[in-house]
């Protein structure tokens, strides 16, 4: 069986290593085949873009050599798909290679999209690639005080982002001694400041205590960077010194170009993870539509779930489990402490109170993703 | 007369469907009902209260069979 991987991400990464386990086996007797398509030769922790844009990591920390996340039996390739032929079950590269299969899993994730709100990209700091995250560094350390606005659009990477920032910044400006000079001011899409319920009722007391001002039911319209203000859909606007955004993400071009998913998702059964209408097509981690987070942590737990299932059709011919939902976040809190929030299709989240040891948890994690995409943890 | 349309969030959850209504807003025009359905129930609260803040006028919500119908008319 020929099993395709497109992206080489951490659904796509933590995925081919769990099948070539499952299957070294088939590999070594040519019954089974791993390929996966990457347009890079580097693996990017993407949770420590949060961590380098206040200034807790370098860039160095963020990177591996793919090929040395990945095992000895999958067959590597720098070269991003251009073309899906579906109905031929083959994929055309960008370097003109074409790669027939009799499985295919897309993972090729998301990407932020501030310019689609005007004014945005030019007049706001974000950290969503490593350059925008030095970039907002940069900014905080000339900032000395004033109005910072949060704004962010839906759906975004890493649904506790919106929050973790806020808690982050306001220990950044207590750290460097301007949080008396500070306001932190945090906007939300919705009618409360986070989407999951219990996370909004947890986060919300903890604003006030901190002094975190926040407006929610506030979609970004555009921003006038001339006057320092951002407007909203809904008629309101808040004035602003230093601008931070989580803008709306967007699924990869090459998505909609195959006309795969309006905005790049790809609508996708939500137990099964196939691509609609395909049944040998997948789809893992944020390029699904499945109304859940785009988070890291859904991605380990959808190829997981379908590393186990594409392993049991080379053996048995037949997927052995369906894909509950899971998702597990921390939330950085600011002042050493995190807490998490852990779910799934049926059972919400219930955020504990933030301990230092969750904190020192997630920063060994920032350091163990290594094994988790390795696929041994 | 004032056109009716139907913004079909079923299947979406919070805040898909809310998502769904301020970009049909966007496309409507002033007087045009809206009629959002949605199977997520913190819609039925998150919409209504949108609406508010926007000035729009909440018509009514009416729940069948799991599917939420909230009705909204561009007020400017």
């Amino acid at each position: 069986m020929k099993i395709l991987i497109v992206g080489g991400g951490m659904g796509g990464t933590i995925l081919a290593n769990n099948l070539a386990r499952r299957l070294s086996t088939e590999l070594r007797s040519g019954k089974a085949r791993i390929t996966m398509l990457s347009a890079s030769d580097k693996h990017m922790y993407q949770p420590g873009l949060l961590y380098l844009a206040v200034g807790r990591m370098t860039p160095d920390e963020l990177y591996r050599d793919q090929r040395s996340l990945l095992e000895p039996g999958i067959d590597f390739h720098v070269d991003p798909a251009e073309e899906f032929r579906l109905d031929k079950n083959e994929v055309r590269t960008k370097g003109g290679k074409v790669y027939g299969y009799d499985v295919m899993v897309v993972a090729t994730g998301s990407r932020a999209m501030p310019e689609e709100i005007p004014g945005l990209a030019e007049n706001s700091e974000m950290f969503y690639t490593e350059e925008s995250a030095v970039k907002m560094f940069r900014s905080l350390q000339k900032f000395q005080g004033g109005k910072v606005v949060i704004a962010m659009g839906v759906p975004h990477k890493c649904p506790m982002a919106p929050l973790e920032i806020a808690f982050m910044l306001h220990d950044y400006f207590r750290n460097r001694g301007i949080l008396d000079k500070t306001k932190i001011h945090y906007t939300y899409p919705i009618g409360r400041v986070h989407s999951l319920e219990n996370v909004a009722k947890w986060a919300a007391p903890e604003f006030d205590r901190l002094g975190i001002s926040y407006e929610t039911l506030f979609n970004m319209k555009e921003v006038d960077g001339a006057k320092k203000i951002v407007r909203s859909e809904e008629g309101t606007e808040t004035d602003y010194d230093l601008l931070i955004t989580i803008p709306a993400h967007r699924g990869m071009e090459v998505i909609e170009k195959n006309g795969m998913g309006n905005r790049g998702w790809i609508p996708t059964h939500r137990h099964k993870l196939n691509m609609e209408g395909r049944e040998n097509v997948f789809v893992i981690g944020d390029t699904t539509n499945i109304p859940i987070s785009k988070a890291g942590s859904t991605a380990h737990f959808e190829a997981e779930a379908l590393g186990e299932n594409i392993a049991a059709m080379v053996k048995m011919g037949m997927p052995v489990r369906e894909y509950d939902g899971k998702v597990f976040c921390f939330i950085e809190t600011g002042n050493d402490r995190a807490t998490y929030a852990s779910f799934d299709y049926l059972n919400p989240p219930d955020p504990k109170v933030p301990t230092r040891a969750i904190h020192w948890f997630k920063l060994a994690y920032n350091k163990l993703y290594w094994a988790s995409a390795r696929g041994l943890l | 007369m004032a056109n009716r349309k139907i913004v079909d969030a079923r299947g979406s959850f919070c805040p898909g469907p809310l998502m769904e209504l301020i970009a049909a807003m966007k496309a409507a025009q002033i007087g045009d009902e809206l009629e959002i359905l949605s199977t997520d129930k913190g819609s039925a609260n998150d919409i209504p209260e949108w609406i508010r803040k926007v000035k729009h006028e909440h018509l009514e919500t009416t729940e069948e069979n799991g599917v939420w119908h909230v009705l909204v008319k561009k007020a400017k």
